[in-house]
């Protein structure tokens, strides 16, 4: 990722280590994964491969790896052999626009966010060709189920994502991450007012400077989960019904990129859902009078510590988001489809569209004080 | 219900959900101890994961605990009761009349049956228990041991028969010299009438107490 673009090797070994990077980070969530559920259904999970049962899903992937590739004689070749390509790559470019510390300015990108949304739509395409490629039923419903409900949620999490990018008047992540920072010049005001930036930490983050925030964070949450055809939205993959949805005929190291986008993909929510409002590579803890934790656990934009405490705090938000969609997984049952529909557009929608104008109001509000002041 | 509370109740429903999770979660996978009912600490277990890693630790099993059968040969009068009231007809016997002094089984039964063939299929058992609840020196009783999984199907087969295939073959025609000579001594003393009535004779006699002792049985 942008750690690895800023180090001056060939763009083929930092694309190599982003795909290592993610392809790691799946390992250890399928691992975490199992390891949650079974200790919430008071079970250990896998203990057998390694100690405490840690290599278990490399076991798991050195199988998929060597497994034989079968397309079935009823798919469409082209179609069921892109398919997962076209998945993982979509997800994977989305990595790229992150800003993973302060100064990455080569991914800086001044249209970051709408890239990021933009290039994840993409991913539909590949289940609906997975779906549909691969000329089996089940397939064919779960890319159908899994299209609507994607297409469907796209609108209150980009609602929500918009009422934050109206505060933060760029869609630039970079600026974006600045705004909520100890090294903003302009200061982070909360409600507009105090500034908090000598007090940093969590003060100085999205969902504290503009509270009604956190209302579009739950929303983003929610619909971040159904994007990923997460539990409990995860009709489309249904185990119970539909055997296990669009990727029902992959096998090998098909099946494993499309687990590999999945997985990235929940990361990649996780990511975007701290920079816009849990305050991107910034530390968490608050400078309080002689105990200068913002700028002890964070470096200067640029320098080393910089690069390597944010690296450090936007990972780790974005697996703590992970493992809260592991906990809502194994805590909430399936929705009906019907139920589904009605949470996106009879509550999320329409709390999008109260926050979008609740934002709209705040900066007309801001422009009106500036100006009579 | 209207669109408000209808959100209060899902964030109520959720937080219960999630506590409840989160409750389990928190035990962080700690094995149980395998506690009988009578410890005191019986009941603790029921927060600690259920998981029991099969191999290395293993549920302790009564010592009545009825799996894999086993036969004392040593005691066993080879009556061939077990093999027909099995309802899967998993176990063989042969047998033959000894020839010499068997001795008697810790029972006190005599016996009088060479048994040079008793072959359980313990993979056509069905685990009843029938066959050691009608036999009669109680030779065939069922053990704790429930782990017997084979590689060959063949090796399911148990043998519990008391002789070798030689010493089967030195028996049977020690026995066979015995009948001849007693056929000889029958023949020497009652010349050919007797030989043709003998069996019109035996085979009512056979058949007529069969058929009482069947109602009697009933009737108990």
């Amino acid at each position: 990722m942008n750690i690895l673009l800023s180090i001056p090797i060939p763009t083929v070994i930092q694309v190599g280590l982003t795909i290592g990077f993610v392809a790691v980070y799946t390992l250890l969530a399928v691992y975490a994964e199992r390891k949650v559920s079974a200790f919430i259904q008071d079970r250990l999970g896998p203990m057998e491969t390694g100690p405490h049962g840690i290599f278990q899903t490399f076991a798991d992937v050195l199988k998929l790896v060597t497994k034989e590739l079968i397309t079935p004689s009823a798919a469409n070749r082209w179609m069921f052999a892109l398919a997962p390509a076209v998945i993982f790559v979509s997800v994977f470019a989305a990595f790229g626009a992150l800003p993973l510390f302060a100064k990455a300015d080569e991914m800086a990108m001044n249209i970051g966010l709408l890239y990021i949304i933009g290039v994840l739509s993409v991913d539909i395409m590949g289940l609906l060709m997975a779906g549909w490629g691969s000329n089996n039923k089940y397939a064919m419903l779960g890319a159908a189920r899994s299209v609507a409900q994607i297409v469907s949620y796209e609108v209150p999490a980009t609602l929500a994502l918009l009422s934050a990018i109206m505060m933060y008047g760029s869609l630039n992540m970079q600026e974006i991450a600045f705004q909520q920072s100890i090294y903003t010049e302009e200061g982070v005001r909360m409600l507009g007012i105090w500034d908090l930036s000598q007090f940093g930490g969590i003060t100085t983050w999205g969902i504290f400077s503009y509270p009604h925030l956190i209302i579009a964070f739950v929303v983003y949450l929610i619909a971040g989960l159904a994007e990923c055809n997460r539990a409990p939205f995860d009709l489309p993959e249904a185990e119970s019904e539909l055997v296990s949805g669009y990727h029902v005929e992959y096998g090998g190291f098909r099946f494993a990129l499309v687990m590999l986008a999945e997985y990235g993909k929940m990361l990649i929510v996780g990511i975007i859902a701290s920079v816009i409002f849990l305050g991107a590579w910034n530390s968490p803890l608050p400078n309080i009078g002689p105990l200068n934790l913002a700028s002890w656990t964070s470096g200067e934009p640029g320098s080393r510590a910089g690069i390597l405490w944010g690296g450090f705090w936007i990972v780790s938000k974005g697996f703590l988001i992970v493992l809260l969609f592991m906990w809502v997984r194994w805590t909430l049952p399936r929705v009906r489809v019907d139920q589904l529909m009605t949470i996106c557009w009879k509550y999320l929608t329409p709390i999008g569209f109260v926050l979008f104008f609740l934002s709209g109001i705040w900066k007309v509000g801001e422009t009106y004080m500036s100006l009579g002041g | 219900m209207g669109y408000f509370e209808n959100i209060g109740k899902s964030i109520r429903s959720l937080q219960n959900g999630f506590g409840a999770t989160a409750r389990h979660f928190s035990k962080l996978g700690k094995s149980r101890k395998h506690r009988g009912v009578e410890d005191d600490a019986y009941f603790e277990e029921a927060d600690k994961a259920v998981t029991i890693q099969y191999p290395m630790e293993k549920i302790p099993v009564p010592d009545v605990g009825r799996y894999r059968l086993h036969m004392e040969g040593e005691d066993c009068i080879a009556c061939d009761k077990c093999a027909r009231i099995c309802p899967v007809d998993c176990i063989t016997i042969e047998s033959f009349k000894a020839t010499e002094d068997l001795g008697y089984t810790s029972d006190g039964s005599k016996k009088r049956l060479e048994l040079p063939v008793f072959d359980i299929d313990m993979a056509k058992c069905c685990y009843c228990g029938l066959c050691t609840t009608v036999c009669p020196t109680e030779c065939l009783t069922m053990t704790k041991v429930y782990d017997f999984s084979e590689y060959n199907r063949d090796n399911f087969i148990y043998h519990f028969g008391m002789l070798s295939p030689e010493e089967e073959k030195q028996k049977r025609e020690a026995l066979d010299l015995i009948q001849l000579a007693k056929k000889q001594a029958v023949a020497e003393k009652a010349g050919d009438k007797p030989k043709l009535a003998k069996p019109k004779l035996a085979r009512p006699k056979m058949k007529k107490p069969l058929l009482k002792t069947r109602p009697k049985k009933e009737e108990d």
